[in-house]
Parts: structure tokens; C-alpha cells; sequence
């Protein structure tokens, strides 16, 4: 290999190197911003098709319970059940006291669910419905749910939490059971400790 | 533009000796060289990993190590092969080659260069030292989650996770760094003359990986940021607790994911073509339809993530736009095998070693394609994935797809780059025991995963027994097999064996093969006229 | 009983004989112990699974044969040691070569979108089926290291734990039949109806699979997910956890009894009783003896995996119940209960962010009481004191 010189520092870059890294910056820069975008925007998504089984959350002036009667499909009934996960962490019993009811997309129907605080101290619950199959989340308008507000239970506090929802009539015809969990957490989530 | 009035040729006489030279250099066939040796070390040092977990699979039962560490082992080795050993070979090869190939009197931005390769080896310090750390007792070890780094398991490990996050982050720097920098000298120093269309394959196949990088690293640095507030300041975007949601992750980790496999093989598709060009003596068949395939899989890659999780639930319409638009990544595939076999058709082909290679890649890449066409049907995917399948489907993808086509291009290149022949005889024995042992490896995988066997288990049911046996012989043979080529390579390296001519390969095309071998520390300085 | 391990593959399946693989030679005679297509299907799922993935593969391997016979004719012909001159074409020229060009892509179209595709849709729409009603449902919640059975309709809950023992897989006994794939409480389930089964979490992510169910589907914690099944025989059918959930990944099998109409009500009858009689069990007042014997079998079921056979844990990652401070320490406090992160309050409701799990839901008041009573007396703990069942329900 022959000695050949070497340059101790490249020269500066032309004005169209420049321009071109500049812009490259840009598209690295928008990406970095389309990853975080995509927090609300799924979020969004997941609402609006039930890509995951979320459900609607609270929207004042939902249906009116006239305007729902009117709207009621006869013609079919879905079962709906009602089930629930307590948590880790979180000393709670939960069941619902209604296991599934047969209804016509479009009834109003109330449900309660029995929650019990087992331990000796106040604790502050937060429940998180999902519903299944996913399709079916976004024809399910919850009107009032206790899952729209954090519960607080004293020590061996029983209480009896409503729901109350509609099925929206516009559900697809090939849905006929539509199951609704609540994740019931502690939201006062204990700091994660070295293992 | 006249490239060459811009770097005169100073003469400096005083270049750094030692280690600092390797510091401070700016020279694209030395930061060449410093990618390739850390991808050689960083491949046996990922390869040693996975041979300790074979090892542990060898027969049922825990002979070797606990569960924890089995899953640590199997994590990192992924992400030591894919970040610190497959997509640095491939930089280096852009390194050394795409001014070469494109007449370029360097790459544009030299300095950056030198720091994109200098925070690899922090970042590999990153992965593997929590290991280390765990060993004098202080944190539960390495990462612990596979590579896919899948909440809420990974909010939940010990700090290993978080050294594997910023070792990302570092990565991930220093891709989108090389990245711009081959974009800019693509696109700003090719010979007068060489327009875009004229240009060698293995720049275009490059030309899309780097826009590749640069569009989907930014999404995953976003994806593991927001892991490592979840885990360290109480946000809650993976947490169901508070309204977050485990599978954005996935979609955030896979809308990288499934672009970074196309990272890992398109510098390969694109070097392939030259290989089979030089040793069937006839000129590349369906250079533009390459291209536009190369364009094609870019687009298409970025698409089509969601296939990585069907069983995650999802609607049916998503399903089935989530297979189609896999499906329809078999055609621009499919045109490129056409044309590296159309490439071969009627040419006057021999077989030395950059060629064997460049054969049993196409031979054991078409598996991997056609498992992934599988794959892809929602319904049978059900049975395939999280499955031994899978395992054998993207060792075929890229190991034989991957890290064999990098060893094509190593054979072909690196009389070029240390003027030395490598051992023909040693290249043979290292590519025959390659070819059968890595099928002895991976062809029981399949049939594993057919039969039911999750992967990333420690331990496994009986019935897993042979092909789980069979399988780890054959891991040894391979990893044994690849000190052939680490011979081969560093006898280049020291000068010993045949000197060798500019025009290494005689049915060689390109303007790399105008240069003597190997090449002086600067080339091009008067750029190339292409007609 | 049918078994995952003793099945031969669908005559379908025999055209995968051919395959020239060497590395079978080698073993060939010990061919039947290798088991290499889907198990036995035994639900409309997994038969229509198994029916596209054996077409599939005899499309890829028909491409994967012609393709590469045609570079290896190519290989074989055009070889420069034989004489063979290159040609110099770079690409299609003239109407014919585009047509022969353009032909394998017009076949790979009608491949992937007509052959493959229709098939795929079939089985996907088949999967996804929510049109029929199901027949009853079937709650399972996956948790590390163990999968929870719910059946909303008769009230029954319970956990399902590996029974593989820790001296099998720490090869210092020989492996039963059913290595790993074996649990106390499996779950049972009427063959030839539709069962809807509803999956979630309550930790990580977890897979519920049975290869021969052709079911594979993510237990997400805080979201619910469903599929469904109907066993079209009787049998016992194995599967295991598919998606890495931490250190015990390998080690939480599925185990699905499918039984007859008639048997399984009657199993639900008997299982209702057993779940009376073990609350009115801890009605009762217990033996020392008797606590400590239900104890110890629950320590080496369930906390032997992370404290060890030996009570000693395992420095830096599980703490030791050999001499443990938390386990040394008065059952109750001055008020009549347990203090915070004693012993019982520890066992029973856990010790959040860690591993260790509030087993109070999944144990029930005997077994409580039994392995708190075995720790406080074993590995060297001396307390000489022990927990009743009723004290244990008192605290629930």
C-alpha cells in the first residue's frame, strides 16, 4: 500500500450536503413525532372502530331515553354478560349481580355490579372496561358507569355500582353475545421495588 | 460539480499512530474496516450466546442454566445479531464500497461517520454488561423480554431493561446518522455522469434501507422512550391501569419491526445481482425491475406490521387487509428471484466461494419466502405463531437470507479490500459447512413448531426431544464451522496468501474493480467519467 | 385418551415423506417418535387449519421444486468448465419474452390472491365465527405462572397449576409421560358444544394454546379477548403458554379434558360440592398435624418453585423462608390482626411489584392457613404457633 496523505480534517461540507442533511433531519425529526402522535391517535382509532375493545367513554347528552326507545330492534336479542378482573394489589371482591341479560339493540338496561373492600384500609379503585368481541365496543354506549369515576371503598365497604348502557341497533347483525369485563386496579400503584 | 477542485490533495504528514488513528479516523475504508471487525466480533460473541442456550435445549430437563437466565440469553442474542453484527456489516460494506462503486472521493460527512461507528461499542457495552453486572451480584441481570421488549413484561423486569433501552437509543443514533450520511453521498458525489438509474444495485438497495431507517428508528426510540417512562415516571401508555394499552406497543415496536427486516436484506438483495453478474460472466438481468422491486418491498414494509400479532385479537377487516398486503410482498420478491435467476440463465458460470454463497442464499432465503407466505394466512397463522415455526422462518430469513449473503459479500470484496486472495479451499469447507449444518439446525425447527412447540421455552415436553437434539448439533457444527471464515478472513487481514489484482473476479463490473487492490487511503479524488 | 405426542400425521400430510431430508436418515429408525405436522385436529377449527396448511405446503413446495429446478438445470448447464459460452441479454426483448416473463407473476397472482387466499379467508371467517350462539362460556385468566378457570354459568373457579416435580425437571428423576404438560386442575370441558372462551390477564401477556384445538389467542391484562371451540371427541388435550411472560413461560401448560355430555355435568355437580365442602372445611377446627401436612403439599406445588424445595430462596432474586424476619414474627398484632407485611398479610395479599403474588385468591382458607402454619414450623423457623382456617376466613 503506498504512503498516501491523509487529510487531518475534511473539508466543510458544500451548501447542497447541507440542505440535503437539513431535510433528512426533518424526516427523522417528523418520525420521532409520528411514533408519539400515534399514542392519541390509536387511541382514537381504537374508539372509533373497537380495534381493541374499548368502549366509548362518557358523552354528555348521550341518547335520550325516548329518543333510544324508538330506535329498539325487536326483531333480535344479543346476550350480553358481565364479568370482572380484581387486579393485583388491589384487596377488592367483585361480581356482577346480574350474570347476562337477553335484550333488543337499543333497550336501556341498568346492571349492578357488587364490589367489596376486604382489607382495613380506604382504597381507591378505578375500573377499566373492555368489551368482546371488539367489534362490538363501539355500539356499546355506556350512559352512566361507575367506571366514569375513581371509587373509594372504606375497610369492608360493600357497595352496589350501576351501570346502565344501550346497544346500539346499528350493531352488526353477526354479533349475538357481547361480553363486558372490568379491570378493577388500585390506582394508587405501589412503586415498583428492585427484585 | 467538480467533486475533485474540492479536496485538493493536502499533504499532511503527520496521521495518527495506534489507537488514536482508529479514534479519529475519517476515512471511509477505515471506518469500513472498523465496522466489519466489530460485526465479526459482535456475530461470535451473539453466536456464543445462542450456543449456551442450544446447549441448555439439548435434551429436556435444566442441565446448564435457570430460566432467567435462558430468557436474558435469548433477548440479547437477538439483539446483538440484528443491531451490533448484521446491520453493521452492512455499513461497513457501504462504507468501504458505495464511494468505490459510485466513484465517490470519500462519504459526505466524514465526521459523522467517525461517531456513528463510536457509539457502537458503547452500545454493546450497554447489552451485554448487565451479564456482567448480575454476576458480582448487582441487578437481576440482562434483559429478560426477547427483543421485542413487549409491555407490560418489560415495565415489570429489572434494570437490565433499561440498559437495553438506552444501548436502542445509541443504536438507533448511530443508524440514522449512517444513514444521512449515505443518503447525502448518494445522492451528492456519484460520478458525473452516473445517474440514479445507472447506479450499482447494491447503492440502491442501500439508498432505500437508509430511508427505511430513517423513517421507522425514530418510531421505536419514541416506542422504548415511552417504555422508560412507564417504568421510571409513571405514565401510563402501556398500563391498562390507566388507560394506556399493551398492544399499542406492539403496534409502535412492529411498525419498526417489520421495516428492519427489509433494513437487514436489501443491502444484501442489492449485492447479490453483482456476485452473480461477475461469476455467470453476463450482465445483470432486470436492473430496473430490481430497483422498482427494491421500492416496491420499501413501501410495502412499512404497511403490513400488524401480521407479527394476529393473535393479539383484532377485527376481521384489519385481518384480512393485514394478510393481503403480506401476501403481496411475494410479487416484488418474487421478480428479484426471477432476476437473480434469469442472471444465471445461459451465463458461463463457475463456482468459487463468494458464489456458493450467493447460491445457497437464494436457495435458503426462497424458503424463508415461501414459509412467510404461509405465515401470512391469519388462520393457520394461529397454529404457526409464537411457534418453533416461526423460529426456523426468520433464521432462514436472516441467517441464510442476512448473514450469508453478507458472507457473499465479504469473499467477493475482501481481495479488494486487503489485496489479498482468501483461501479458496478454506472458503469451500466453510460455505459446504455452513449450507448442511445450518439446515440441520433450523429444518428440525419447523417441524418443531408444526408439532406444537413455543418458542422461548427452557424446558420442553418429550416429544420434542430428538428434533431439539438434532437441532443443537448442528448449532455447533454451524458456530464451529464460522472460525473457518475468521481464519480466512484475519489471514487476509495480516497479508499472507496470494497478492491480487485489481480486477479480482475477471467477469467483475464496476468502477470498485478499476482500482488496484487493495486501494489507496484515498480514491476517486478525480471522479470517474460514466459514460 | 388421546395424546399429543403419540400422533401420526394426516394421510395429507404423507406427500412431506418425499422430502429428501438428510438429517432423518440419520435417526430413521426411530421415525414414529417424531412428531412434525399439527397434532390431530379435533375441533372444525383446526380442521380447517390443518386442511390449508397442508394445501399451502404443497404450493410452496411445488414453487419452491419448479424454481429451483430451473437454476439448478441452469447450475448444471451453463457452466464455464463445460465449455458453455455467457449469453449477453440484461432484460425481456420482443413480445414472446415479455409474455414469459409475465407468466410466473400472472401465476403468482392467481397463488397468493385465488389458491391461497380463498382458502385463508374461509378459515379466517370460520375462526372469527361470532354468528352462532355459543353453546356456554369459559373465562380464563392467565397470571404468572398458572392459567384461572372461570365458568360464569355454574359458578366454578379455580386455578390450574403444573404438577411436573422440580426433581424431574432438575433431571433427578425420571420424566413422567407427560413432562411439563401435566396439571392439578384441568379444565373440563362437554365435547360437541360451542364454548366461548373469553381470555385476559392480571400481569403480563399471556397465550392460551392447544395445538390440536387450532386456538391461539393473547391474554391481555386489563383487555378481554375471545374464541371459540367445540371438541368433536373425547380426550385429554395439551397445549402450553405461547407468548414469554417471564422465568416460568415453560411451565404453564394447558390441559383440556373434553368428556361427554352427561360426565361433564356431572363433573360440574361434583366440583361444586368439592368447592362447599372446602369452605366448610375451614369451618372446622385443624390439627397441627393435619395444617402442616396440607402445608407442606401446597409449599412444594406452589412456593418451591421460587423459595426452593430447601426454604433457602435463591440469594438476590427470592428471598430465603428459612429464618426469615417476615416469617419470624407474631401472627397477629396487638390488635387482633395481622400487621402490615407480616407474615400472614405477606402470604395473603402479597408483596406488589414483586413476584410475590396475594394468594389469598387463588388459595383457598385450608391451604392458607396449612402453608402459612408449614412455614412458621419448617427449614429451622421455630414459631411452635399455627393459623385456623376460620381465622383466615375471618381476614378475607
Amino acid at each position: 500500500m503506498n504512503p498516501t496523505p491523509s487529510m487531518a480534517s475534511p473539508s466543510p461540507e458544500p451548501p447542497s450536503t447541507r440542505r440535503l442533511v437539513v431535510r433528512l433531519l426533518l424526516v427523522v425529526a417528523a418520525a420521532f413525532a409520528f411514533g408519539w402522535a400515534m399514542v392519541p391517535f390509536y387511541d382514537v382509532l381504537c374508539r372509533v372502530t373497537g380495534l381493541n375493545g374499548k368502549t366509548p367513554g362518557f358523552q354528555a347528552g348521550g341518547l335520550a331515553g325516548a329518543e333510544a326507545a324508538s330506535r329498539i330492534d325487536p326483531t333480535r336479542t344479543v346476550t350480553v354478560e358481565f364479568t370482572g378482573t380484581v387486579m393485583p394489589g388491589l384487596p377488592w371482591d367483585m361480581r356482577p349481580l346480574t350474570a347476562s341479560v337477553d335484550l333488543h339493540p337499543g333497550e336501556l338496561q341498568q346492571v349492578k355490579y357488587l364490589v367489596r373492600n376486604t382489607s382495613d384500609h380506604t382504597i381507591v379503585g378505578q375500573a377499566i372496561p373492555s368489551v368482546s368481541p371488539g367489534q362490538a365496543a363501539q355500539y356499546f354506549h355506556k350512559l352512566d358507569c361507575f367506571c366514569f369515576r375513581q371509587q373509594t371503598l372504606a375497610p369492608g365497604e360493600s357497595r352496589e355500582m350501576p351501570l346502565t348502557f344501550i346497544v346500539k341497533p346499528e350493531i352488526d347483525r353477526d354479533i349475538r353475545q357481547i361480553t363486558l369485563s372490568y379491570a378493577f386496579f388500585n390506582i394508587e400503584e405501589p412503586r415498583r421495588e428492585a427484585r | 460539480m467538480d467533486i475533485a477542485t474540492r479536496h485538493p490533495a493536502e499533504q499532511h504528514a503527520a496521521h495518527p499512530a495506534g489507537l488514536l488513528r482508529w479514534l479519529t479516523t475519517t476515512n471511509h475504508k477505515e471506518i469500513g474496516t472498523l465496522y466489519l471487525s466489530f460485526s465479526l466480533v459482535m456475530f461470535f460473541v451473539g453466536g456464543l450466546m445462542i450456543l449456551a442456550v442450544r446447549a441448555e435445549l439439548f435434551q429436556p430437563g435444566l442441565q446448564l442454566m435457570r430460566p432467567e437466565l435462558f430468557n436474558q440469553l435469548i433477548g440479547v442474542h437477538a439483539l446483538v445479531m440484528i443491531f451490533a453484527a448484521l446491520m453493521p456489516a452492512a455499513t461497513g460494506f457501504a462504507n468501504w464500497m458505495i464511494p468505490l462503486m459510485i466513484g465517490a472521493p470519500d462519504m459526505a460527512l466524514p465526521r459523522l461517520n467517525n461517531w456513528g461507528f463510536w457509539l457502537l461499542p458503547p452500545a454493546a457495552l450497554l447489552l451485554t454488561m448487565p451479564f456482567v453486572l448480575a454476576f458480582f451480584g448487582v441487578g437481576s441481570g440482562a434483559i429478560d423480554t426477547g427483543w421485542t421488549f413487549y409491555a407490560p413484561l418489560s415495565i415489570q423486569g429489572g434494570m437490565g431493561i433499561d440498559f437495553a433501552i438506552f444501548a436502542v437509543h445509541l443504536l438507533g443514533i448511530s443508524s440514522i446518522m449512517g444513514s444521512i450520511n449515505i443518503i447525502a453521498t448518494i445522492f451528492n458525489l456519484r460520478a458525473p455522469g452516473m445517474t440514479l438509474m445507472k447506479m450499482p444495485l447494491f447503492a440502491w438497495g442501500w439508498l432505500i434501507t437508509a430511508f427505511l431507517l430513517i423513517a421507522t428508528i425514530p418510531v421505536l426510540a419514541g416506542a422504548v422512550t415511552m417504555l422508560l417512562t412507564d417504568r421510571h415516571f409513571g405514565t401510563h401508555f402501556f398500563k391498562a391501569a390507566g388507560g394506556g394499552d399493551p398492544i399499542l406497543f406492539q403496534h409502535l415496536f412492529w411498525f419498526f419491526g417489520h421495516p428492519e427486516v427489509y433494513i437487514l436484506l436489501l443491502p444484501v438483495w442489492g449485492l447479490i445481482p453483482h456476485i452473480l453478474s461477475a461469476f455467470t460472466r453476463k450482465p445483470i438481468y432486470g436492473y430496473k425491475a430490481q430497483v422498482w422491486s427494491f421500492v416496491a418491498i420499501g413501501v410495502l414494509s412499512v404497511i403490513v406490521w400488524a401480521h407479527h400479532f394476529f393473535t393479539a385479537g383484532m377485527p376481521v377487516p384489519a385481518l384480512i387487509y393485514f394478510m393481503f398486503s403480506t401476501m403481496s410482498i411475494s410479487l416484488p420478491l418474487a421478480v428479484l428471484f426471477f432476476c437473480w435467476i434469469a442472471t444465471m440463465w445461459r451465463g458461463s458460470m463457475s463456482f468459487e466461494t463468494p458464489m456458493l454463497f450467493a447460491v445457497g442464499f437464494i436457495v435458503l432465503f426462497g424458503i424463508a419466502g415461501l414459509t412467510g407466505l404461509v405465515l401470512a394466512d391469519v388462520a393457520a397463522d394461529a397454529q404457526y405463531h409464537h411457534s418453533y415455526f416461526v423460529v426456523a422462518h426468520f433464521h432462514y430469513a436472516l441467517f441464510a437470507g442476512g448473514i450469508m449473503g453478507v458472507m457473499a459479500g465479504v469473499y467477493y470484496w475482501l481481495p479488494k479490500w486487503t489485496g489479498r486472495m482468501y483461501s479458496e479451499t478454506l472458503g469451500k469447507w466453510h460455505f459446504w459447512l455452513t449450507v448442511v449444518s445450518f439446515n440441520l439446525t433450523f429444518m428440525p425447527q419447523f417441524f418443531l413448531g408444526l408439532a406444537g412447540m413455543p418458542r422461548r421455552i427452557p424446558d420442553y415436553a418429550l416429544q420434542f426431544a430428538e428434533f431439539n437434539a438434532i437441532s443443537t448439533v448442528g448449532a455447533f457444527i454451524l458456530g464451529l464451522s464460522q472460525l473457518l471464515f475468521a481464519w480466512n478472513v484475519v489471514q487476509c487481514m495480516r497479508g499472507s496468501g496470494q497478492r491480487a489484482e485489481s480486477r479480482v473476479w475477471e467477469g467483475a463490473q464496476g468502477l470498485e474493480w478499476e482500482l488496484p487492490s487493495p486501494p489507496p487511503h484515498h480514491t476517486w479524488e478525480v471522479q470517474p467519467e460514466v459514460k | 385418551m388421546v395424546d399429543c405426542a403419540e400422533d401420526i400425521p394426516k394421510p395429507a400430510a404423507v406427500w412431506r415423506r418425499a422430502l429428501p431430508i438428510a438429517l432423518l436418515a440419520a435417526s430413521a429408525g426411530a421415525f414414529a417418535d417424531f412428531t412434525w405436522n399439527f397434532p390431530e385436529p379435533v375441533t372444525p377449527v383446526a380442521h380447517e387449519t390443518l386442511k390449508i396448511h397442508n394445501e399451502f405446503m404443497i404450493i410452496i413446495t411445488v414453487l419452491f421444486t419448479v424454481v429451483f429446478a430451473i437454476m439448478i438445470y441452469s447450475m448444471v448447464k451453463h457452466r464455464r468448465s463445460s465449455g458453455h459460452q455467457a449469453a449477453r441479454f440484461s432484460g425481456p426483448r420482443g413480445a414472446l419474452q415479455w409474455f414469459w416473463v409475465l407468466v410466473p407473476f400472472a401465476i403468482l397472482l392467481f397463488i397468493d390472491f385465488i389458491l391461497m387466499g380463498i382458502p385463508a379467508v374461509h378459515a379466517l371467517m370460520e375462526m372469527e365465527d361470532t354468528q352462532s350462539r355459543a353453546d356456554m362460556v369459559l373465562k380464563v385468566t392467565g397470571m404468572q405462572w398458572k392459567w384461572q378457570y372461570e365458568y360464569p354459568d355454574s359458578e366454578i373457579k379455580f386455578v390450574s397449576n403444573l404438577t411436573t416435580p422440580a426433581d424431574q425437571i432438575a433431571n433427578a428423576d425420571p420424566k413422567g409421560e407427560n413432562y411439563l404438560l401435566e396439571v392439578d386442575n384441568p379444565v373440563v370441558l362437554p365435547v360437541g358444544k360451542k364454548v366461548r372462551v373469553l381470555l385476559t390477564s392480571t400481569d403480563v401477556i399471556h397465550t392460551w394454546w392447544v395445538p390440536q384445538f387450532g386456538v391461539k389467542r393473547d391474554a391481555i391484562p386489563g383487555f378481554l379477548r375471545e374464541t371459540w371451540l367445540k371438541i368433536d371427541q373425547p380426550g385429554t388435550y395439551r397445549g402450553q403458554c405461547a407468548e414469554l411472560c417471564g422465568k416460568g413461560h415453560g411451565f404453564m401448560p394447558v390441559v383440556v379434558e373434553a368428556v361427554p355430555e352427561a360426565d361433564y355435568l356431572a363433573w360440574v355437580e361434583k366440583r361444586k360440592s368439592m368447592q362447599q365442602a372446602a369452605a366448610s372445611a375451614g369451618d372446622r377446627t385443624w390439627s397441627k398435624d393435619e395444617l402442616m401436612a396440607k402445608g407442606k403439599e401446597v409449599y412444594d406445588k406452589i412456593c418451591a418453585t421460587c423459595h426452593q424445595p430447601d426454604g433457602k430462596g435463591l440469594p438476590g432474586a427470592f428471598p430465603a423462608i428459612a429464618g426469615s424476619k417476615v416469617v419470624n414474627q407474631a401472627l397477629f398484632g396487638a390488635d387482633g390482626k395481622p400487621a402490615r407485611d407480616s407474615h400472614v398479610d405477606r402470604v395473603m395479599n402479597g408483596k406488589p411489584g414483586t413476584a410475590m403474588q396475594a394468594f389469598k385468591t387463588t388459595l383457598n382458607d385450608v391451604e392458607l392457613a396449612g402453608v402459612i402454619t408449614f412455614q412458621r414450623n419448617s427449614f429451622g423457623n421455630q414459631q411452635g404457633d399455627m393459623i385456623q382456617p376460620a381465622q383466615i376466613k375471618a381476614l378475607r
